[in-house]
């Protein structure tokens, strides 16, 4: 009896060539190769081809070697991304640590304080900040008000301003990425380390942080790569010294229409990131980014790195004994949920704070309101230009939603189903779109659209943010799958081989949660998506995001603010019904 | 290395560690309620009870894991309550034994001897000598995910007896490995106990493995002691009917005392032993099934029909169904006849050999 049945299945595999089930994850597969490696590697080539001639040349690089401006942008663009990835581990390490440490229950409620701020748009994240940081901003009002300076604090437009921008954008990111390695260290090894005659530094530095390691290097390594590709935080809070890579290569585009150089210095971004990936793998293993354990490494570097740890215990032994004679035992017991606190705060006050001037019965941005008024709802609500650009931006939205949850979710069940080791690579390949700078996606996707002549139409988009998102879809449904993966089997097992039926009857009712989590997160990815928007949507057909960024250039100004509050309310609402779906299957 | 012999009462030696009315309560549920003990230098001594008893918890108040709500632990006559984990000279083998992953099998050993800051030469030396002890030179070099799981347990014995701690905690070592291995591994530990002349205070679920290696038992229910003694003392005086029933077979009988001495319960009025005195009316009788017999005795028996009969080389026990569905156990030597299936039989006891609990 159980023989038949277990027979039936491998009947009807053998005649499958031994792809197996990898057939489902094809029509992603083709998807992502025309409209992400394609066009990205076009872009690349045409770095290297001298427009004239269409022979190889190299002079594209040669002049940026040459050129002192361009290098400096460089320069520029390394050091702000190196120091956000630094400054976002720096404040995300004790919250993410805090984090891991709550019950379970608790957590959960914990983590939408990073999941929003994760979600909400980097313009209505950079908005506020021109809110608070500007001239005649928040900070400057209390500032000046209050005496302590007579003159407005220069906050703006200089690199302290990139660098809050930066940092209060990527730390979210570090803290989710730090997380679910914590969440993997056993507790009871630090404790066991105490118990050995480990100070709590020493058992935190040689055991907890030691292990949190790969951790801290991917967060280090997704916020460095994400940073790289910037442009509208330093757009808004930097000044003409703070421009970085990315806003050159749209200038060189949208300005001199000048490809090669474009594509060159989009390469230089690509390499860049990739080389980060390289060595990342290199010494800790690609795998602990999607929570593989790390490989340990072996050898002289190791042995110094424990020895070096080990300063770094004795060092924080006598400070922590330092704090504790200052603040006493109950004090310094309260150091780290203050730290968390402010940190939280540091994410959340400055979005919270554009609510109050969406209401706002004056015609500038001044803090607090004098009056409140629903003026500037209504100018948004009156506005054609403005209510269109919505209705587009939620119908653009929906069709990515629905096209990256079908895709994700299709190579989702054939990575989940397969064994062989082309599952690791397929997964690899799915989720570049994230790693690759959006900007080197953006550029390449505009060559290719120009010649299809999909600018400018609600395709050309929804298949641009379909690429963006197909990542997100992918990991959050394969997640789910992964947890039902043994009913699964079973089920296809007594179900025999009508795939469709299991597929319909099984696995869909199974992780419906995660599906429609998956599509919320598309949602929330097409939504405020800007990158391609700026290149792709073009003349008087914009989207939301782009409306804002056209806005935001001209002047501020308080429908910015209310439009700024339209779509916190739309990407929060639409994130919290995402987690409840994705926790409750 | 001294050789401690082992003696049958903690009370008789010098109390290496003292618990006073340690408590800890976590919100409203009581992890653990006040309790007391005392354990002699070099004892062994099982904490014994069902999941949820507070083993563990009275664990991690002795070494400082947990901070307790009320009490006191005192080692070596003097309160060590205050003193934080690390500088209490104890040590904690955990369940699961919380190796780090990150370090070699030598280096997990040398950890606690660099965190007292010995010389390179002797935590060398020391690591090499406690390798052999427990039969694992040759794999010094692996990390612990590189070992099967009653070599992890090893290496985690190992890790604590290295820097010689003269109070060691166990947090049941060995509920992970397969039965074969675990009887190896107590063998193991008794030696190691032995050789090192520790105290042990040892968490177990399991009573033939409390049994095989206690000096004493401190039998544990809902977050209290139930009783603390020796084996055989548990076994022949238990004070409780939970303390009967978790150590070995019982027949237990509750009713309620009259006042001609004797016990009032469902399956009839029982004479009670000598002495033995109820005093809030209420009690059970145990009667072990060795001490019954086939027959009636006046005043002392029971009836029922006979539902299963195991032969069991030296013995054979026979397990009848009593008039309210309950059953009775008992055990008859070789040379006894033994009834056959379905049979009707009487069963009696010595009025001695009944033990009056509470
Ligand atoms: N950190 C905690 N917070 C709240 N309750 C706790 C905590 N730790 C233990 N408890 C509760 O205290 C009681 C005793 O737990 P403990 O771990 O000591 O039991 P145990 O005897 O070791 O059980 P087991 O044999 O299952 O390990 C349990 O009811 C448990 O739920
Ligand atoms: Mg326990």
């Amino acid at each position: 009896m159980s023989g038949a049945i277990a027979a039936r299945p491998h009947r009807a595999g053998w005649r499958l060539p031994r792809l197996g089930p990898l057939w489902l994850a094809l029509p992603g597969v083709i998807f992502l190769g025309v409209f992400f490696a394609y066009p990205v590697a076009q872009l690349l080539g045409l770095s290297l081809v001298d427009p004239a001639t269409g022979a190889f040349s190299t002079a594209t690089y040669q002049r940026i070697a040459g050129t002192d401006v361009y290098l400096r942008v460089l320069g520029i663009t390394f050091r702000i991304a190196g120091y956000t990835a630094l400054y976002s581990l720096l404040i995300g390490y004790p919250l993410a640590y805090w984090l891991a440490r709550l019950p379970d229950m608790f957590r959960g409620r914990m983590l939408l304080f990073v999941m929003v701020p994760f979600w909400t748009s980097y313009l209505v994240k950079t908005f506020a900040w021109m809110i608070v940081l500007g001239r005649s901003g928040i900070i400057n009002a209390l500032a000046t008000g209050s005496g302590i300076v007579d003159q407005p604090l220069a906050l703006l437009h200089n690199e302290f301003g990139v660098m809050v921008g930066m940092v209060h954008a990527m730390v979210p990111l570090a803290v989710m990425t730090l997380l679910p390695v914590m969440a993997g260290i056993d507790r009871r090894l630090v404790q066991a380390a105490q118990t050995l005659g480990a100070s709590p530094a020493h058992a935190f530095w040689l055991v907890y942080f030691k292990l949190s390691l790969p951790g801290v290097a991917a967060a280090g390594l997704l916020v460095f790569i994400s940073s790289l590709g910037f442009f509208i935080v330093p757009a808004f809070l930097g000044g003409r010294r703070e421009t970085m890579l990315a806003q050159l290569i749209i200038t060189q585009i949208q300005e001199l229409l000048n490809w090669p150089f474009a594509g060159a210095l989009a390469a230089m971004m690509l390499a860049t990131a990739l080389i980060s990936c390289w060595l990342y793998d290199r010494l800790f293993g690609l795998s602990t980014i999607a929570g593989g354990s790390a490989q340990v490494s072996t050898g002289r570097i190791r042995d110094l790195g424990l020895v070096i740890l080990g300063w770094i215990a004795a060092l924080a032994g006598k400070l922590a004994a330092l704090t504790r004679m200052v603040l006493g035992k109950r004090g310094s017991g309260l150091l780290l949920p203050l730290v968390a606190w402010l940190t939280i705060a540091f994410l959340v006050v400055p979005t919270l704070l554009v609510i109050p001037l969406a209401f706002t019965s004056s015609q500038f941005l001044e803090f607090p309101p004098p009056g409140y008024s629903l003026t500037w709802f209504e100018t948004y609500f009156a506005s054609p230009l403005w209510i269109q650009a919505t209705i587009r931006s939620f119908l653009v939205a929906f069709a990515t939603a629905v096209a990256a949850t079908t895709v994700g979710g299709f190579t989702a069940l054939a990575l989940a189903n397969s064994r062989t080791r082309w599952g690791g690579l397929i997964f690899a390949f799915f989720l570049a779109p994230m790693i690759v700078p959006r900007i080197v996606i953006a550029v390449g996707l505009f060559y290719l659209f120009a010649r299809m002549g999909l600018i400018a139409t609600d395709l050309g988009l929804i298949i641009g943010h379909t690429v963006l998102a197909i990542p997100f879809t992918l990991v959050t449904i394969a997640a789910v799958l992964k947890s039902y993966d043994q009913r699964l089997d079973q089920a296809a097992a007594t179900l025999g081989a009508n795939r469709l039926r299991t597929l319909v009857g099984v696995t869909i009712p199974l992780v419906k949660g995660g599906l429609v989590a998956a599509f919320l997160f598309a949602f929330i990815t097409s939504f405020d998506e800007l990158t391609i928007a700026i290149f792709i949507s073009g003349g008087i057909k914009t989207t939301l995001p782009k409306q804002m960024w056209d806005d935001m250039i001209l002047q501020l100004n308080p429908t910015l603010a209310a439009v700024s509050v339209v779509v916190f309310v739309v990407v929060t609402v639409m994130l919290v019904t995402a987690e409840r779906f994705r926790r409750t299957p | 290395m001294t050789v401690v012999a082992i003696q049958p009462h903690g009370g008789e030696r010098p109390p290496k560690l003292v618990v006073e009315g340690l408590c800890k309560r976590y919100g409203a549920t009581t992890a653990l309620e006040a309790s007391s003990l005392s354990v002699g230098e070099g004892e062994f001594l099982t904490l014994l009870g069902p999941s949820g008893s507070g083993k563990t918890t009275l664990l991690q108040l002795i070494c400082g894991l947990v901070e307790a709500s009320e009490g006191r632990v005192i080692i070596d006559g003097r309160d060590q309550s205050r003193t934080p984990v690390h500088q209490r000279d104890i040590g904690l083998v955990f369940q699961h034994y919380a190796l780090f992953p990150h370090l070699t099998v030598a280096e997990n050993i040398a950890f606690p001897l660099k965190m007292r800051g010995r010389a390179a030469a002797e935590i060398a030396r020391r690591v090499t000598d406690t390798l052999e002890m427990v039969h694992l030179g040759h794999l010094a070099q692996r990390f612990p995910r590189e070992l099967s799981g009653g070599q992890q347990q090893r290496v985690a014995l190992a890790r604590c007896f290295v820097y010689q701690p003269s109070i060691i905690l166990m947090d049941e070592p060995l509920g992970a490995l397969d039965k074969k291995l675990r009887e190896h591994m107590q063998i193991e530990i008794k030696r190691l106990h032995r050789e090192s002349g520790a105290t042990i205070v040892y968490v177990t679920h399991d009573q033939e493995e409390a049994l095989a290696l206690s000096d004493r038992i401190c039998l544990m229910n809902h977050a209290r002691i139930e009783q603390l003694g020796t084996p055989r003392e548990i076994y022949e005086r238990p004070r409780t009917a939970f303390a009967a029933d978790f150590i070995g077979i019982s027949n237990i009988f509750r009713g309620t005392a009259t006042a001609n001495g004797a016990l009032e319960t469902a399956h009839g009025l029982f004479a009670l032993p000598d002495g033995a005195r109820c005093d809030d009316g209420k009690g059970a009788l145990v009667i072990r099934p060795e001490h019954l017999h086939l027959g009636a005795e006046a005043g002392n028996s029971v009836s029922g029909t006979v539902s299963e009969i195991v032969y069991a080389g030296s013995e054979t026990r026979i397990i009848a169904r009593l008039g309210d569905g309950a059953t009775l156990v008992l055990r008859l030597g070789p040379g006894e006849t033994v009834p056959g299936l379905d049979e009707r039989i009487v069963a009696g006891w010595q009025r001695d050999k009944a033990v009056l609990v509470s």
